[in-house]
């Protein structure tokens, strides 16, 4: 039984199709790394998948209890603290102040946010921790699912290294299933179950490779082995760095 | 709780300070007038000192506190009306373009009218009454509102209303946590504006309808080429201003903007 499972997503934008007939299931705990070229509508449809938009075509069927979203950008409200952001998902809920609190906390931890820094306003903290602040709010709802459209493409590449582990990490504890949007073959290689590449103009999922072990427990070497084989010999990879930059949004 | 308290002490602490810097600009503007009255005379310009004294005796009388009042009541009547049909119109405007079409062009109309214009018709249609004040404030005022409310609307993050219905808010979730938030950062400092306006229009037109408050007294030292009573009014005009955005516009201002404050590096906080 999937949690998630897209049947014939379509969608235009002003008459112009950027996806057409996309199938994908996710099973439970799994964790799916969607990729495909700048401008091929990956984010389109993970706004699709959570809900966000409405898709002109097919539908969405949800199996999980509670989902959860973090962006490229952090997306934090300017006016609130870091515990007030991480908590603004519960206070959605109806939780009472005090437990939102705690439980603010406790989110926090599991990032390994400082708990100096959780009265500090977004404007006051680096891109690095506000990018944590949106992980530990996504983390807070407690979801049994997490979709994330590009969350590290912004980062240095040691931050963003200590990011994906923090995501394969939490993921083991947690146990929930994800959709995990990037262009970066290495960070899907490192943190997925299954990679799903989009086509290059949206028409359908080009196809699918599984990997093997678990993440989290493959050697940097073997990551990297299974980058370079993808893209010298797997011809499924072959248009995943090409640029249509006036597709890009 | 405690720290809290001890925040909102640390944010009057540097308001008070503020209101140092603000008293050396007073100064130096008393020191510039001070400087014309001994190049023009007392007749021409009487002194700062003078015009006190002069504020003082007129304020010692009760009736003077009155004449103050009724300006003040006018004025805040007009801007309460201005805030709540501006703030209205603006959300509806800023939220539904089509209304923002209708509405640009009424705006520019209302702006470019000269409030003397306003006071004009006010006094043809409602004669020497409060009413002619009144509206004559709001129609000069509400615009202000308006515009500062819609802009807020118009420059809101979509972003974060993305985010919101990701974590499962409904539009009037998004409306309350995300919109009028958000306006709220636009709306004081038109506000303050607006409030400005309302007392300098509302006493012009006391002035031109004759219906008495700090314009009807400046009518009379006009009349009898009082200088210093008419300077000491336009000083109790502006005290009762400064009285008003100070003691209400700029506190509540200052708790919803405490983030941009955080924002600001050392040393340049307001
Ligand atoms: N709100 C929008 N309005 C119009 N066109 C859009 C909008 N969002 C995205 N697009 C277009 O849809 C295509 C896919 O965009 P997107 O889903 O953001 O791709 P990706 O995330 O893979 O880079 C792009 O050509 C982009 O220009
Ligand atoms: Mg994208």
């Amino acid at each position: 039984m999937s949690v998630l499972s897209l049947s014939h997503i379509g969608h235009a934008y002003f008459g112009r199709t950027v996806l057409d007939r996309i199938d994908l299931d996710v099973e439970p705990g799994e964790m799916v790394a969607l990729v495909g070229p700048s401008g091929c509508g990956k984010s389109t449809l993970i706004h699709i998948a959570a809900g966000i938009v409405e898709p002109l075509r097919g539908t969405v069927a949800a199996g999980y209890r509670r989902h959860a979203m973090v962006f490229q950008e952090p997306r934090l409200l300017p006016w609130a603290t870091a515990r007030d952001n991480i908590a603004y998902p519960l206070r959605l809920a109806g939780i009472r102040a005090r437990e939102r609190r705690a439980r603010a906390g406790a989110a926090a931890r599991r990032v390994a946010f400082d708990a100096v820094d959780l009265d500090k306003y977004p404007a006051e903290l680096s891109g690095g921790m506000r990018q944590r602040v949106a992980i530990a709010r996504a983390l807070g709802v407690d979801p049994d699912f997490i979709f994330f459209d590009e969350p590290f493409t912004a980062l240095d590449a040691a931050l963003k290294r200590r990011m994906q582990d923090l995501v394969i990490d939490a993921a083991r504890n947690a146990r929930f299933a994800a959709l995990f949007v990037t262009h970066d073959l290495m960070e899907a290689v490192r943190i997925a179950h299954r990679i799903v590449v989009l086509d290059v103009a949206g028409k359908g999922i080009a196809g699918q490779r599984m990997l093997p072990g678990e993440p989290g427990t493959r050697e940097d070497s073997d990551v990297f082995a299974a980058v370079q084989a993808f893209l010298k010999r797997d011809p499924l990879f072959r248009h995943i760095h090409d640029v249509n930059e006036r597709r890009v949004a | 709780m405690f720290e809290a308290a001890l925040s909102r002490l640390g944010r009057m602490g540097s308001f008070l300070w503020a209101g140092w810097s603000g008293l050396a600009g007073l100064a130096l503007l008393a020191a510039l007038w001070q400087a014309g009255h001994e190049a023009y005379g007392a007749f021409i310009l009487p002194s700062p000192l003078e015009t006190l004294a002069a504020g003082a005796a007129i304020l010692s009388d009760g009736r003077a506190w009155e004449v103050a009042m009724l300006t003040c009541i006018r004025a805040v009547e007009g801007f309460a009306v201005s805030a709540l049909a501006g703030a209205v119109s603006g959300l509806a405007a800023g939220y539904f373009p089509a209304t923002m079409r209708l509405a640009r062009p009424l705006v520019t109309v209302l702006l470019g009218v000269p409030p003397i214009a306003w006071i004009v018709l006010a006094m043809i249609w409602f004669g020497s009454t409060d009413g002619t004040v009144v509206v004559t404030v709001v129609v000069a005022a509400a615009p202000l509102v308006f515009v500062g409310v819609a802009e807020g609307v118009m420059t809101r993050d979509r972003g974060l209303d993305d985010m919101a219905r990701a974590f499962g808010a409904g539009p009037v979730q998004r409306l309350i946590t995300l919109g009028l938030r958000h306006v709220a950062a636009h709306l004081f400092p038109a506000l303050a504006v607006a409030l400005g306006m309302a007392f300098k229009v509302a006493v012009m037109a006391e002035l031109l309808a004759n219906v008495g408050g700090i314009g009807g007294e400046l009518a009379r030292s006009r009349a009898n080429l009082d200088v210093a009573a008419a300077l000491a009014w336009v000083t109790i005009a502006v005290a009762a201003l400064i009285v008003v955005e100070y003691g209400v516009v700029h506190p509540v201002r200052s708790e919803f903007e405490r983030w941009r404050a955080a924002a600001q590096p050392w040393g340049v906080k307001r």
